[in-house]
């Protein structure tokens, strides 16, 4: 049984030949890690589509054709129609820039919020830190996917709001990671030169503090994307998240759940499409993970 | 340790206060009232209502004698179902909730532990990429997608499960149970691989297969206690998940339960009920994280030195 | 290690045996084969009631549940909805019409045994009346005289409404008006009787959600009584003994599901779960009337479909505008693919067929036509026509319509209208306090009479909330109408006044309502009618019927 582990040690401490940093170390392991390297691929397919959208779709987005009604994949509808005759593959591009712009400008919002403070409160130290992390410590008891769903249903859905909320739940355990990290990291030597040299703490944090805590920063953040996607899918499927005529695969899975009997293809295809980039974000994130810190433990 | 307890538990009072407080005024400023209806309501009805329900009081008035019933374990009446009280009603849909949200822990404790500290033991063999591909399964595949399809494929091709209600008709837990407990069974799996990874690399363990212990001693005796903490620290924040699961799966399911209530009363603007159970979750969600803290201190000798000395 | 694994496929395979097992269980008898053999009936009930006071609730899931425990004075023939007798045994009009006497039968006992007597009705209408309690159906009482001043707090003195008992078992109600639909009126549940020891024992009669609708203590006088209340489960009553009419009663109970969600209450329905429906998802409407056609009940339902426009603001104060887009609408389009209930396009706005009563159709389906008016206005093509917003309350069903109509309407017109939906109780809020330009809307009818349909537009009534107003169609409908004695003269005077809304337009009706429901074929005695209306002690369930498969 041990034997396995010495497998991996060796795997870990291997001498690179160049000797390079930790980003070249950790671009060369990724490589080799092939679930990582197709989902990155399958993610840019899915951005780029989503950006490309209003010029590659090839039906309008408020297109009906009510004689056709809900209409299984055929030549002219790749992937069916739904109960208005709207083109289903039309639907789910339109689709997936909502949810992937949702699950990036969330996420985008909660790492900056969370590397600030969690930077901010570990380089303070003391009694600043203490305080910044009660606070952390207080959000995290609430409750918050019971307040989330309590300000949809009050202010209406707006898109705005919903980011907002997302990313507000989302930046406390980023906080909490950053503040770790930054803690080791004012242990450091160089972080020591750095002050003697009379640099500003503020300086030190944004040249130095903050590029090392990059590395769990990107891998948490890549993992962050699709629990933010989940979360608005959820809303969506309550009927608290993303309002028509604006449409997330959420949603579309909401709508498909009625007709599931009758008219699969419209669960089938959005569900499809929300699991693969769920999968491909969690494998690229663990690959990310394993590329540039192989020591630290899953999860 | 004690202390530690103490502190916790004082820290969490003005994390309810807030939630309450902040409830109380989030509701009351939300457009549409418990009294609008199709037909038209005549202002003497609405007057007469409103004067029921203590609402024409100035709004301070409201807040003090509600924290005032809170006291006194009073969650007051609700507005949807007059006859009946939020405790009653809280009451009619706790049960059923707990014993889903719990069976759902139990389950995901279960296969989650089992497959992944299984997997752990024999890494980067099939004995691993199965069980951790399933979990991979398991959390990008979200409850209400995955839900309606067991309903499609069990309850309704193959026709072996009851596809609604609790309790009602023999099987009907099933399923529901199976949709709430898989996702985090699959996220529990990967927190044991990971953490059962993670123990065994130690020293105390290759101490004790020097000395000659048979793999079962090992892995039951020493390793899970130290490879289970993440999974413990992780259980306060799944129990949360598993309340808000909930209100997906009840609705899928048809099912009685408080988290069903929880989106209606929003729906509905019931006030009290609205209150009623955000407090009441809240102070579920606060006990746990707090008992899953505990234990996970307990459990791990490092942090428990580190909360003796922070004493 | 191997142990390990040894004894974890193990655990495995037992988890599966019990699964399997438990699985195989749930093949018993179902509710419908359980439920024709002991006379208990399975009824989908829609959403949960909110309480069984009579006096208190407003909805239809109430109403099903009411009319099996309490019986008012006149009940309705399920096939052609004419006033049949209940509690009273014969009545009397005076030929004014403004006066009616009652005699309630000497056999009409309270489910505890206590006689049932015309003082039982005047107390209950008191109660039904007091403004402390919050009815929000006292306006059924209003054509009794002064009983409206006595809701409003006007008047004190109880005695001056038009409601006495001459005796214990003769009523005589006096209206302010001859009501042709007032013996409808008595079959809703704000004026049945309720026990008045009952509601005394549990608080004050003007209290609201008291302990008296609890199983145990609920005292009624209909064919059934309350037996258990499951919150959020199920209602069940079994048959009341002390019943006047028990020898006619051939259901020994009912039970009632509370199903909000529509395709769970098929799915169970398929299952053999439920007996009845109450409504039907409309995507299976099609596969139903298909393969089961013996199955599926559709009938036209006295209700409305209909946009609301605020005729306050600017461009919507034009008729022309709103006659243009009432006539751009494709409803049969409607009809046949997005709702698919086979509803009945509207052209009018009270349901033709109301007891005798058919508005001529208004306008018709006419795209040319249409874009003409809307040239007229100064918006040729749709060019300058302000975007306007369409409200609608969230729920799929109106969205496909909201959308499909936002697509006629700019294929037709050329228009620009942007859809939002806003939850129920905002959507009301929004609606009440004018905040929107078009909204959607329903209504049910009351009773079977176009007044419950066109006494809503008079000026400022609590239901118009469109803003419009016309002094002559208040005149035809609040002066006029109200004194005719003849029936016929009067469906004149309405149809004048129906004919002066829809000239004005300033609401676009839509469809008329359908009601759909599956019945399992072992329920005899349900007959369609355009409102709905179920006698239960006319309900028996056919056991001889061999259980079929139902796909």
């Amino acid at each position: 049984m041990l034997e396995a582990y010495k497998h991996k040690e060796k795997l870990a401490y291997k001498p690179n030949d160049c000797g390079g940093s930790l980003w070249s170390d950790g671009w060369i392991r990724l490589k080799k890690n092939k679930l990582a390297i197709v989902s990155s691929f399958i993610l840019g397919f899915l951005c780029i589509t989503a950006v490309l959208t209003p010029i590659i779709a090839p039906y309008g987005y408020e297109e009906q054709n009510l004689l056709l009604g809900a209409a299984p994949p055929s030549a002219s509808h790749w992937l069916g129609t739904d109960v208005f005759g709207r083109d289903m593959l039309t639907r789910i591009m339109y689709g997936s820039r909502v949810s992937l712009a949702v699950g990036f400008i969330a996420s985008g919002v909660a790492v900056f919020i969370g590397v600030l403070w969690g930077s901010l409160a570990g380089y303070s130290g003391g009694r600043t830190d203490a305080f910044m992390m009660r606070i952390v410590d207080i959000l995290y008891a609430l409750p918050f996917m019971i307040f989330i769903i309590l300000l949809m249903v009050i202010f209406g859905r707006n898109l705005l709001l919903l980011f907002l909320a997302i990313g507000a739940v989302e930046w406390l355990t980023m906080a909490r990671i950053v503040r770790g990290q930054v803690l080791t990291l004012k242990q450091q030597d160089f972080i020591e030169a750095a002050v003697s040299l009379g640099l500003s703490n503020w300086t030190i944090i944004r040249r130095h503090i903050i590029p090392n805590t990059l590395s769990p920063v990107i891998v948490y953040a890549t993992l962050t994307i699709p629990s933010v996607m989940l979360l608005e899918a959820f809303l969506s499927f309550l009927g608290l998240g993303i309002q028509p005529p604006q449409s997330s695969w959420g949603l579309l899975i909401s709508y498909g759940v009625e007709t599931m009997e009758e008219y699969p293809w419209l669960i089938f295809f959005p569900g499809l499409f929300l699991s693969i980039t769920l999968f491909s974000l969690n494998f690229l994130g663990d690959g990310l993970r394993d590329a540039l810190d192989p020591r630290a433990s899953k999860d | 340790m004690f202390y530690f307890i103490l502190n916790r538990l004082i820290q969490s009072i003005p994390v309810l206060i807030i939630v309450i407080t902040a409830t109380f005024f989030l509701v009351r400023a939300a457009p549409g009232g418990p009294f609008s209806a199709e037909k038209n309501v005549p202002p003497e009805v609405v007057k007469a209502l409103e004067a029921q329900y203590n609402l024409d009081q100035p709004i301070w008035q409201q807040y003090t004698s509600y924290i005032n019933d809170l006291l006194h374990g009073q969650f007051g009446p609700s507005f949807r179902y007059p006859g009946r009280t939020v405790n009653e009603l809280i009451e009619a849909g706790l049960p059923v909730t707990a014993e889903l949200a719990l069976y759902a822990m139990l389950l995901a404790v279960f296969i989650g532990v089992s497959s992944g500290v299984y997997a752990g033991l024999k890494p980067n063999s099939i004995h691993d990429y199965l069980p951790m591909s399933f979990s991979m399964i398991g959390i990008c595949v979200p409850s209400f997608l995955m839900g309606p399809l067991m309903v499609l494929f069990f309850g309704i091709y193959m026709q072996w499960l009851p596809i609604s209600g609790w309790g009602s008709t023999p099987g009907d837990k099933i399923l529901p149970t199976l949709t709430l407990g898989l996702g985090y069974a699959a996220f529990i799996s990967r927190l044991s691989r990971g953490g059962i990874l993670e123990v065994m690399s130690k020293d105390y363990i290759r101490t004790a297969r020097a000395k000659g212990l048979p793999a079962r001693v090992i892995v039951f005796k020493h390793a899970l206690r130290g490879g289970l903490i993440p999974v413990v620290a992780f259980l306060g924040p799944a129990f949360a998940g598993l309340l808000s699961g909930s209100f997906v799966v009840e609705t899928i399911f048809q099912i009685p339960g408080l988290g069903r209530f929880y989106v209606q009363a929003a729906f509905n603007r019931d006030y009290t009920m609205i209150l009623g159970t955000t407090i009441f979750f809240s102070t579920l969600i606060i006990m746990f994280n707090l008992l899953s803290d505990i234990i996970s201190v307990w459990l791990d000798p490092k942090l428990r030195d580190q909360y003796r000395h922070n004493k | 290690m191997d142990n390990l694994i040894k004894s974890w496929v193990w655990l495995l395979g037992f988890t599966l045996i019990t699964f399997v097992s438990i699985a195989g269980c749930s093949k018993g008898q179902s509710n419908v084969e359980k439920g024709n053999k002991h006379g208990i009936l399975h009824w989908g009930n829609g959403t949960d009631p909110q309480e069984l006071d009579p006096h208190i609730v407003t909805g239809v899931p109430e109403h099903h549940i009411l009319s099996a425990l309490l019986e008012g004075l006149v009940a309705k023939d399920p096939k052609t909805l004419q006033p049949i007798p209940a509690v009273a045994e014969e009545w009397s009009i005076s030929t004014d019409k403004k006066t009616y006497v009652f005699k309630i039968r000497k056999s009409a006992l309270w489910s505890n045994g206590d006689s049932l007597t015309a003082h039982d009705f005047v107390w209950s209408w008191w109660r039904a009346l007091q403004p402390k309690l919050g009815n929000q159906y006292a306006y059924m009482l209003f054509p009794i005289e002064n009983s409206e001043g006595f809701a409003r707090g006007e008047i004190t003195d109880f005695s001056r409404v038009g409601v006495k008992a001459l005796s214990d078992d003769v009523l005589e109600v006096k209206l302010s008006n001859p009501t042709p639909y007032f013996l409808q009126l008595l079959d809703h549940y704000s004026m049945y009787p309720v026990h008045k020891k009952t509601i005394e024992k549990f608080g004050k009669a003007h209290e609201r959600g008291t302990l008296w609708t609890r199983p145990g203590n609920f005292v009624g006088n209909g064919p059934f009584i309350l037996k258990e209340w499951h919150l959020f489960r199920s209602i069940v009553v079994e048959k009341n003994i002390n019943y006047w009419d028990e020898k006619k009663v051939n259901l020994n109970g009912i039970k009632f599901h509370p199903i909000e969600n529509v395709t769970t209450e098929e799915r169970m329905f398929r299952m053999g779960q439920l007996h009845k429906t109450a409504s039907v998802p409309i995507d299976k409407v099609k596969t139903y009337r298909q393969n089961n056609p013996n199955l599926i009940k559709i009938h036209p339902y006295l209700g409305s479909y209909f946009y609301r426009f605020n005729t306050k603001i600017p461009h919507l104060n034009d008729k022309r505008v709103r006659k243009a887009l009432a006539m751009s609408i494709n409803r049969q389009q409607l009809t046949d693919r997005v709702t698919k209930g086979g509803e009945t396009p509207a052209y009018t706005f009270t349901p033709p067929g109301t007891l005798g009563y058919s508005a001529r159709d208004a306008f018709e389906f006419n795209p040319k036509m249409a874009r003409n008016l809307m040239s007229e206005a100064g918006y040729p093509n749709g060019d300058g026509f302000p975007v306007t917003e369409l409200l609608y309350n969230t729920s799929e069903g109106h969205r496909k319509i909201a959308v499909a109509i936002q697509q006629m309407w700019k294929k037709n017109l050329g228009i620009n209208i942007i859809l939002s939906n806003q939850d129920w109780k905002v959507y009301l809020d929004s609606v009440n306090n004018g905040n929107y330009a078009i909204a959607r809307a329903g209504w049910i009818g009351d009773y079977v009479d176009p007044n419950t349909f066109l006494n809503m537009w008079v000026t400022d009534g609590g239901n118009n909330r469109t803003g419009w107003s016309d002094p002559y169609y208040d005149d035809l409908i609040s002066k006029q109408a109200p004194v005719s004695l003849d029936k016929f003269d009067r469906y004149t005077i309405m149809a004048k006044a129906e004919a002066v809304l829809l000239e004005s337009m300033p609401i676009i009706p839509i469809y008329i309502y359908n009601s759909k429901s599956l019945v399992h074929p072992s329920v005899k005695g349900i007959h369609p009618n355009i409102l709905n209306y179920v006698l239960y002690k006319n309900i028996r369930l056919d056991n001889t019927l061999i259980e079929k498969e139902m796909d």
